[in-house]
């Protein structure tokens, strides 16, 4: 039954993946250097990504909300409904994602780094979505359920990196190494960000604190720990409502 | 066949529901009676699982109903604003139905052609009027042939030739032994097809008995009279009491 949401993907997804692959040709364009074009890219994928998955998504449910009302009076499962609508949003933007960053990288070809790109880029939707998913059961009222959206997306792409600055900046005294790695986590931007940076050679930019990211993430029990904490990051909302949305009133 | 429960509800401070009991059974047919937000709705929706009352107890054939979705096989409803996904066509949303509810053993599509739905298959949803997607919502209710069928206010909206159509439809599952819930406000409809009347007040149940029983007690040849005579009633005893 999953087949027949996709008749409901709007024009907005081909508008999305055009504007992804149109961007990502034009810094082929300026730049030859790929590794240079994912840095720029990198940008996109940390704060233009969420904003859209995120968006996207609170607004879909809210446009789905007669299909879901049309499918609870019908001998369906709760959560057969909830993982539908989810799957579909997720597999669309995804799929919109992997064609418009991911055609053009693997045109020019720019190795190991891109493939981290597109993986960051990929968790990084499936994250947002299963936020938007946890704004939209919160609230009955699609414009409250916009603006949770918006929070979240501000909270962990800007108002969070201003409260670790401050924070690092305030007890820059102590050795923060460690406890900084575990505020990283909590933040699934920050952690994309400081895996795909470590990936692309430039932590030697970031000094002492970088040689020693590097030397956690670098390694390989350090990258699965994180990749995991991404996972947990699109499972925890995720779960989260699904057991309101059994619970709720439609 | 369903038995409600002492079933509350609330809505944040209000209270929809309140110590709502109830049996229905097969063969009969019910009319849900009450002012507008006196719950009937609520109540409907508590039968279709879509509400979870705060406390109480639904059961279908026995069993209840929270946290179980297989029951509503054996349930037809026909909401009272038909929404639908606007991008979707006629035709779309009936073979949808259809894949969902693969098991049904028998398709009822006599609505569909009494109303000539077949002509408009290809129609998108959101270029209906009201009474055509009322024609939908009832096609549907019909189409898998269930035993229990739910219908809110039914008959809004519909013009007189689709009323009658949809009244003589009532009527012959009626007679098929199905069980029947039509709330409505328009008591010379429910005169005719119902036996039974739930009169449902600031969420309770005010009265619950055979509509001949109602004529009978208040001397009144007519439902529309005889419900009037009832509240009636109920006002001079309430204001009695306080």
């Amino acid at each position: 039954m999953y087949v027949f949401y996709d008749i409901l993907r709007t024009r907005f997804i081909v508008l999305y993946t055009a504007l992804l692959l149109v961007s990502t040709f034009a810094l082929f364009q300026i730049d030859s250097d790929p590794v240079k074009v994912v840095m720029s890219l990198l940008n996109i994928v940390l704060m233009v990504v969420p904003l859209i998955s995120i968006v996207f998504t609170t607004i879909h449910f809210y446009n789905s909300y007669e299909f879901m009302e049309l499918m609870l009076a019908q001998p369906v499962n709760r959560k057969v409904i909830f993982l539908g609508e989810y799957l579909a949003v997720m597999s669309s933007l995804c799929i919109a994602f992997l064609l418009g960053c991911g055609l053009p990288l693997m045109l020019y070809g720019s190795g190991s780094s891109a493939l981290t790109l597109l993986f960051c880029g990929l968790v990084l939707t499936m994250v947002f979505v299963s936020l938007a998913f946890l704004a939209a059961v919160l609230t009955r009222d699609k414009a409250k359920a916009i603006g949770i959206a918006l929070l979240f997306w501000f909270y962990f792409s800007l108002i969070y990196d201003g409260f670790l600055l401050w924070f690092v900046y305030a007890f820059s005294d102590y050795p923060l190494e460690k406890i900084t790695l575990g505020l990283i986590a909590l933040n699934p931007v920050d952690l994309a960000r400081v895996v795909m940076l470590l990936q692309l050679d430039i932590s030697a930019l970031m000094g002492y604190t970088g040689a020693f990211y590097k030397g956690f993430f670098g390694t390989s029990s350090g990258m699965v720990l994180s990749v995991a904490v991404l996972l947990l990051w699109v499972l925890i909302p995720f779960v989260w409502a699904l057991r309101i949305f059994s619970k709720k009133d439609l | 066949m369903i038995s409600i429960k002492q079933v509350c509800k609330t809505f944040g401070k209000l209270n929809v529901l309140n110590n709502v009991n109830l049996e229905l059974a097969p063969g009969k047919s019910y009319a849900l009676v009450g002012p507008n937000g006196a719950g009937k709705t609520t109540l409907i929706k508590s039968i279709l699982g879509m509400v979870l009352p705060s406390s109480g107890e639904i059961q279908f054939d026995g069993v209840s109903i929270r946290n179980d979705w297989k029951y509503r096989e054996k349930i037809g409803y026909m909401p009272q604003i038909g929404r639908y996904p606007e991008n979707m066509s006629i035709g779309q949303i009936i073979d949808m139905m259809k894949n969902i509810r693969e098991n049904a053993p028998v398709l009822d599509e006599q609505l569909i052609e009494d109303f000539k739905l077949q002509g408009m298959y290809d129609k998108r949803m959101h270029t209906l009027s009201g009474g055509t997607r009322q024609k939908v919502s009832a096609a549907l209710a019909f189409l898998f042939n269930p035993p229990v069928l739910i219908l809110d206010e039914p008959t809004a909206g519909l013009d007189p030739v689709s009323v009658e159509v949809l009244k003589t439809k009532i009527l012959t599952e009626r007679k098929n032994g199905k069980l029947i819930i039509v709330s409505s406000h328009i008591l010379s409809d429910l005169d005719e097809l119902t036996t039974d009347l739930v009169y449902v007040f600031e969420g309770r149940v005010h009265f619950s008995d055979t509509i001949a029983r109602l004529k009978a007690e208040t001397n009144e040849p007519k439902l529309g009279r005889a419900v009037a005579t009832l509240i009636g009633e109920k006002q001079l005893m309430d204001s009695l009491i306080n």
